[in-house]
């Protein structure tokens, strides 16, 4: 499935639009940065609380195809900036982790 | 062997905004090198921890690589705390990070077990309020 479809099946708020016609190949879920860099694999998405610069910095390096942040969290405005320099997919969703990984498991991601 | 020095760079304390930085740009020179994704993947998680560790702990501190077509050197060097008892530091779990560091989703203490973890071979080598250096080898 591409991440524009499921921006639109999941309601997802775009905070930047990097590329949504990348394709999505499970997920990770987790908040702890050295557990993401060492577990997350290219192409997941990553599902996090975190909406700080750090989490783009280890998007970027894990090569996940995008990170929703979840539960509403707050994202810095840095944050959206350098996603738009780095060129990675940001989104954002009102849905906890566990929430949105049922509906994304639903859609067979 | 012959090595090649293909970064090295300065690490500020506290600038969290440029962390990643350098593994970025490692990544991205090991990949024109036409070194396998694996590997590439390993040497890229432990310059993150690396890079994270001297921005959140160090007084400041230098990160180094260089590549032989055997094995890819990572080394950082710093100007700090110090790390008391190394053996502790790193078992996962162990940090002396603030509670503000942890909100951010640092200081679980697993940066330097990943080191280990992603690495064939390590050294760290501490004086307590001087410095710290770690040299991390990636075999090809």
């Amino acid at each position: 499935m591409v991440l524009k479809d499921l921006c639109e099946e999941l309601d997802l708020e775009i905070l930047n639009e990097a590329d949504l016609s990348r394709e999505v190949s499970g997920c990770y879920i987790g908040d702890l940065l050295s557990n993401v860099m060492a577990n997350a694999q290219k192409d997941q998405l990553w599902l996090t609380i975190q909406g700080h610069q750090n989490t783009i910095a280890v998007s970027l390096l894990a090569e996940v195809s995008a990170v929703i942040v979840v539960e509403d969290s707050e994202v810095d405005q840095k944050s959206i900036k350098r996603a738009e320099e780095k060129g990675v997919n940001l989104l954002k969703s009102e849905l906890t982790a566990y929430e949105l990984a049922k509906r994304l498991s639903d859609l067979g991601v | 062997m012959k090595s090649k020095k293909i970064i090295k760079d300065n690490i500020e304390k506290r600038d969290f905004a440029s962390g990643g930085e350098v593994s970025s740009k490692l990544k991205s020179k090991l990949r024109k090198l036409g070194i396998n994704n694996k590997d590439i993947r390993r040497c890229s998680i432990i310059t993150y921890e690396l890079e994270m560790n001297l921005i959140i702990h160090s007084e400041g501190g230098i990160l180094k690589a260089s590549v032989s077509s055997e094995v890819i050197t990572i080394e950082s060097k710093d100007k700090g705390p110090g790390i008391a008892d190394i053996e502790k530091a790193l078992k996962p779990g162990y940090s002396t990070a603030t509670d503000e560091i942890r909100e951010m989703g640092f200081g679980a203490g697993m940066g330097l077990n990943n080191v280990k973890k992603f690495s064939d071979d390590l050294e760290v080598d501490s004086k307590v309020d001087e410095y710290t250096k770690v040299k991390a080898i990636v075999k090809l």
